[in-house]
């Protein structure tokens, strides 16, 4: 067959490409600038080559909150995965309750993360807001603002609150997706509940949980609003995730260098741990 | 061994799924459901299966009433149209699975599972997942596990319905002799009649909820009792046309072709019934009676084709072997066997056979 030759092709593929350059090369372009110099203002610009990733790499108040990132990101996934899947089995499968139930549970998904920061920072207030209060009343000495076990409860239960609909709407639509003909089989050898849920149910979501994982590691692996508004990195610095700290370190102390160091590595770590476990559940599918 | 329904009836909210059914199967028997997709073929399955209860009536195994009996205590299997297997088992397992859950020994497993896999032609492929096996041998996988307890009761919900034409044809045919030399009752839904016919055994068809002929497949095929049970009953459909007899002349009410009957019926109007494969293009054995046509449509079908034609105000079919490709509004004439015309009287019931 004879292929024509019509470079006007080109055209067609200029204004994804100008979108692309302006929303993500450019920006990145600039970071990965910052991160090779310093700067002190004025457009002055001092080449540093790599002493801001090692200085990044070797810094304990990095690893520090790079280590909160991964006990957050593993606390609230060992939370939501589980418990999505539990909400998900008992959900209605036919009539009233299902549409009734489908918006119930996207609600929390449908506010603004910001709102959901301030909702839940007046919610848990230990003197006026009703969690925090209710608790101090029934005995607990809780204060969500002083002390870190409290700032970290608060914050985990308010992510759980805010984002386990996802998975549970997805786990929702990979159970529909069963046909009724799986539970007959099932049922006809007499399987037991735990058999159907582990050799039915599970084998049968794995795609569908293989993108509830990954979705759910990378928005809390990259959080912020929320704790930003609810505690602010505190007390001390003991939620400070990454990107809260990133915050203070590129605005709060202007240290332009360092901070584009540490996005590019935070941005490298995301990527990394996204591949890795995308490769490992894509090799398993393949296995099976 | 029999299985009966007894005055078994199916609703669901208003909707009757399942008409009042009396139905008696026996010991080492296949008993086709023919119908339609809706015609209740699965529900009653599911119901002779105990996965589902009747609204009203009975239903009697070995003479025990297993009427709400849970389907685990029945004994029974049964495979879907779609290939139903545990996805993270092998074929191995899979099969196994059944034997598993009513404890039987490990030796034997291997023995009985060994054996159906030979049968089904799954040696080669014990170790393989569902997913990495062809839809053929997914749904060889989901017969094996059917066939491998000794089951009183085999249900088979529509098996071949998923499959490309050649694997269909191919398992059609393995179909009979997988269920030869077991002691259980076989059912097997199926829209198509081809497919009735050439497993054989008895077949009930269903139309609408109801069963409206149930016997031997072939006098179901040859003595249609009604209108209704020979359209189930007939792939591509019947033609149907009003016919007047008076003495043992017969014509069409539409056109002047006159054929003589021996039927011994009194003078009146008739409607007659002609499977398209009794009305060819070239004359042939007993399709002598001349009809002009006047093509619509004509398509070629395997080894056969089929001509749409008009003739009078009536569009008719006919099946002739051979490829002919004829092209619309061609005249042209066929050819009918008046000796296997069937006539319904008025109430579209049998009257006699031709």
């Amino acid at each position: 067959m004879n292929k024509t030759i019509n470079q006007k092709a080109w055209f067609f593929v200029i204004p994804v490409f100008v979108l692309v350059a302006f929303n993500a090369i450019i920006p990145l372009m600039t970071v990965v600038n910052y991160a090779f110099q310093e700067t002190f203002g004025n457009n002055v610009f001092m080449w540093e080559g790599t002493r801001w990733f090692k200085q990044i790499m070797l810094s304990e108040r990095f690893h520090a909150s790079l280590g909160r990132q991964f006990l957050f990101t593993f606390i609230i996934l060992f939370i939501q995965i589980p418990l999505g899947i539990a909400i998900a089995l008992t959900m209605p499968k036919e009539g009233i309750g299902v549409p009734v139930c489908l918006v119930l549970m996207s609600m929390p998904l449908l506010i603004p993360w910001n709102v959901v920061g301030a909702m839940w920072n007046i919610f848990a207030l230990p003197d006026i807001g009703f969690l925090g209060h209710s608790l101090n009343a029934l005995g607990f000495d809780y204060n969500f603002t002083q002390q870190i076990g409290d700032a970290w409860f608060t914050t985990i239960l308010m992510d759980v609150w805010h984002w386990t609909s996802l998975v549970v709407l997805l786990s929702y639509a990979g159970l529909r997706s069963i046909q009724p003909a799986y539970y007959q089989a099932a049922e006809i050898d007499g399987a037991s509940r735990w058999a159907i849920f582990t050799k039915i149910e599970l084998p049968k979501m794995k795609k569908v949980l293989t993108i509830a994982i990954l979705l759910r590691f990378m928005d809390s692996f990259m959080i912020y609003t929320e704790p930003f508004v609810l505690t602010g990195g505190g007390p001390g610095n003991a939620t400070a995730f990454l990107s809260i700290d990133l915050v203070k370190m590129a605005l709060g102390q202007f240290d332009l260098g360092p901070a584009a160091a540490m996005s590019l590595i935070y941005f490298f770590i995301v990527l990394l741990v996204c591949w890795v476990f995308y490769t490992l559940m894509m090799r398993n599918e393949e296995k099976s | 061994m029999s299985l009966e329904l007894k005055n078994v009836e199916k609703k669901i909210g208003l909707d009757t799924h399942i008409y009042s059914t009396n139905l008696k199967l026996e010991k080492n028997t296949i008993n086709i459901l023919l119908g339609s997709t809706l015609a209740g073929k699965t529900t009653l399955m599911q119901i002779m299966a105990g996965l589902d209860k009747p609204t009203s009536g009975e239903i009697w195994f070995n003479n025990e009433n297993v009427t709400g009996m849970k389907v685990q205590k029945r004994n029974v299997s049964m495979v879907y149209q779609q290939f139903i297997n545990y996805p993270n088992f092998t074929v191995y397992d899979n099969i196994a699975s059944p034997l598993k859950i009513t404890g039987v020994s490990s030796d034997e497993t291997k023995q009985r599972v060994g054996k159906v896999a030979e049968l089904l032609k799954l040696s080669g492929m014990l170790n393989k997942k569902p997913n990495e096996l062809s839809g053929g041998q997914q749904q060889r996988t989901a017969l094996a596990r059917a066939l491998v307890k000794d089951s009183d009761l085999i249900l088979l919900d529509e098996p071949l319905a998923n499959l490309d034409f050649k694997l269909r044809e191919e398992l059609r045919e393995e179909l009979p002799k997988l269920f030869e030399n077991r002691d259980c009752i076989v059912v097997y839904a199926t829209t198509e009649p081809s497919e009735a016919l050439l497993l054989g055994g008895n077949t009930a068809t269903l139309q609408e909820g109801r069963i409206i002929q149930y016997g031997k497949t072939l006098d179901t095929y040859n003595k249609p009792n009604s209108l209704v049970s020979a359209q189930v009953f007939s792939d591509p459909p019947m033609n149907i046309a009003k016919i007047k007899k008076s003495g043992d002349q017969c014509s069409f009410l539409q056109n002047d072709i006159q054929w003589k009957t021996k039927l011994n019926i009194k003078d009146g109007e008739y409607k007659v019934g002609i499977r398209p494969h009794n009305i060819t293009t070239y004359k042939e054995g007993n399709n002598t009676l001349e009809i002009k046509g006047k093509v619509l449509i004509s398509e070629i079908s395997g080894s056969e084709s089929l001509i749409h034609f008009t003739n009078g105000n009536l569009n008719w079919v006919s099946l002739s072997n051979g490829v002919f490709q004829k092209n619309v509004g061609d005249e042209m004439n066929l050819y009918m066997n008046t000796d296997e015309f069937v006539y319904f009287d008025q109430n579209e019931r049998l009257v006699s056979n031709g």
